[in-house]
């Protein structure tokens, strides 16, 4: 029952507390890049993969009373953490579904900054092009994040080590 | 260097009813038309199981390429003055709103949650691969598939086209709103167009809209929010797409198993097994799969026959409203209950949320990835539209999420053998409802 559903809530399990919708965005879309078993359906967006998906997913799981959503005001926008509620747990647990590893790539993603998960996801959204072209993508349409060579050098090492450890991890 | 398409000696138009004409004047698109990735859009029909719903939605990804085409040419010829754009740039975007959907396939939806395929890949591909497509548009230059492939998936460097195409008021949906009305003969989904299009202005990022033509982008949003509720979550139309996915589920479970089907499913097979070439995606269509599911009511497999006959001859089934919170308390008895009367539960009892479905409500913004609706002020001022209408502020913050659980109710009321357990199990079920 509610299968997707349950592997999110496996994922705040794991985390604690997610802090952002952003956040949340590239987390997942990460995580289903290195080969957990997501399947929400990302487009291209404003700060680049994106599901709608998994927006309504979430929606759906605060009123449902599954995950606690906190809203708070922000210079200029509002900001939501996400945390599994008791009834999520309780959920969770008859559901019997277990994310494919403990610990360790979920939380390494959560302790990064929204804005460099938007740089790690957008890179590996173009995984199929060559350096170069990823790189002019990242210029062109995050003009106003304005990264840095520096940048984008530090996501492909993060981006390699999430490789080397999920490849030991996930199934 | 090669002669690269012009204009066409003398204009072809396509009779249509949503739009009266659809005006075609560049060889480009004439020629896009013709080929036979575009004409398989013929069998593929845009609203899926819908039909068995609304008995007048036939229509085809066809006829919605061909509309949303037309409303893009009609929003170029009004913006290209202001934006000073080259002849390429208006090609560009003609051709990505005619070949925005060409990567879908027969019964999208279905297919992409069971086989994990993406329609925007297979667009990809036909656009960049081996293809009639690929080779029309090649003719304007090695580099203009690609753009016309950034324009629709949303990563062309002019975001003003992109938005065209793909925003919260796109000429996609502007499309397949009024056409989706007009087929299925709801009284929903009608708005002004002529107006919007008449106060749409172009800005670097975005095409936004005149304050004064607030009136025409309400009605809009509200056409598009009472055409989800009424047609695209219907929920008849959404236990045919259960009993759809369940088929595909099965016929894949028994082709893992070994299983011997009376008439092989050779097209499915690189499905099945993951390893579907464009080649094998474009032999699909309609026809193909429900040539399968006739064979296959013939099938000794019970589950497949079972809902392959419910699927053709639209004996769907019946639902509940469902709160998981509450369900996930009776579930493990239902199960017990399923498995005692014999009917497998991952085919008979089957939890269906709105996040399965592929439409999405407009939001205003907050933290949200995507580009609000802006009204321009006679000040030069931006406006986010929920800001401005107590009409859409009244419909943003709305509850749009639900759930609801199918089950074959024919079967259990069908009471000859297990009828306790039967009886216990519409007990449960019909419960769940208050």
């Amino acid at each position: 029952m509610l299968n997707e559903h349950a592997k999110l809530l496996a994922v705040f399990k794991q985390t604690g507390e997610i802090v952002g919708r952003k956040k949340l965005q590239k987390l997942i879309y990460i995580a289903k890049k290195m080969n957990f078993p997501f399947f929400e359906k990302y487009q291209f967006h404003f700060y680049g993969p994106y599901s709608e998906e998994l927006n309504l997913r979430m929606e759906e799981m605060c009123h449902l009373s599954f995950v606690e959503e906190v809203r708070e005001k922000k210079a200029g926008y509002y900001q939501y953490r996400y945390t599994l509620s008791e009834q999520g747990d309780e959920f969770l647990n008859l559901s019997n579904y277990e994310l494919p590893e403990e610990k360790g790539i979920l939380n390494e993603l959560n302790e990064q900054s929204a804005k460099f998960l938007e740089l790690v996801s957008t890179i590996l959204y173009f995984d199929d092009l060559p350096k170069e072209e990823v790189a002019d993508k990242v210029y062109t349409l995050k003009a106003k994040q304005n990264y840095t060579e520096t940048d984008l050098e530090e996501a492909y090492q993060f981006i390699d080590r999430l490789k080397a450890s999920s490849q030991g991890q996930v199934s | 260097m090669a002669k690269r398409f012009g204009v066409l000696e003398e204009e072809k138009v396509f009779k249509d009813p949503v739009h009266r004409y659809i005006h075609v004047r560049d060889e480009l698109i004439w020629e896009l038309i013709g080929t036979k990735e575009f004409q398989r859009l013929r069998r593929i029909r845009q609203l899926g199981t819908t039909y068995l719903t609304f008995h007048g939605a036939e229509h085809t990804r066809f006829n919605h390429s061909l509309g949303v085409y037309e409303i893009m040419r009609r929003m170029v010829e009004t913006i290209e003055q202001d934006m000073a754009w080259d002849s390429e740039e208006r090609l560009v975007c003609l051709a990505a709103a005619l070949l925005h959907d060409i990567g879908h396939g027969p019964f999208s939806h279905s297919f992409e949650k069971v086989f994990h395929t993406d329609h925007e890949e297979w667009t990809k591909g036909i656009i960049l691969g081996d293809t009639e497509v690929h080779n029309v548009l090649k003719v304007m230059g090695e580099e203009f598939p690609k753009k016309v492939a950034d324009v629709i998936a949303k990563t062309y460097h002019n975001k003003l086209v992109v938005s065209l195409i793909s925003s919260q008021i796109d000429a996609d949906r502007m499309d397949y709103l009024q056409r989706d009305a007009f087929y299925t003969g709801v009284s929903y989904g009608h708005f002004d167009m002529e107006r919007l299009l008449r106060v749409m202005r172009p800005t670097e990022d975005q095409a936004v809209f005149k304050h004064s033509g607030m009136h025409a982008v309400e009605d809009y949003i509200m056409s598009r929010y009472q055409m989800y509720w009424q047609v695209y979550f219907h929920p008849v139309t959404r236990s045919a797409e259960v009993i759809l996915s369940r088929i595909l589920h099965r016929a894949k479970d028994l082709y893992e198993q070994g299983y011997e089907f009376k008439d092989k499913p050779k097209h499915f097979y690189s499905l099945f097994s993951g390893k579907i070439t464009l080649g094998d995606y474009l032999k699909l269509d309609e026809s193909v799969i429900l040539y399968y599911f006739q064979e296959w009511q013939e099938e000794e497999d019970p589950i497949l026959q079972d809902l392959c006959r419910r699927f053709m001859d639209r004996k769907l089934f019946k639902y509940v409203e469902c709160d998981p919170s509450e369900q996930m308390k009776i579930w493990p008895e239902l199960i017990q209950l399923f498995n005692k009367i014999g009917l497998d539960h991952n085919y008979y009892l089957v939890i269906d949320s709105s996040s399965d479905l592929p439409y999405d409500f407009y939001r205003p913004g907050e933290e949200e990835e995507r580009v609000p609706i802006n009204l321009l002020k006679p000040n030069g001022d931006l406006r986010e539209l929920s800001r401005e209408s107590d009409v859409v502020e009244a419909i943003s913050g709305k509850k749009r999420t639900d759930h609801k659980l199918y089950f074959p109710k024919d079967l259990l009321d069908n009471q000859q053998t297990f009828a306790e357990e039967k009886q216990r199990i519409l007990k449960l079920l019909m419960a769940q409802e208050g």
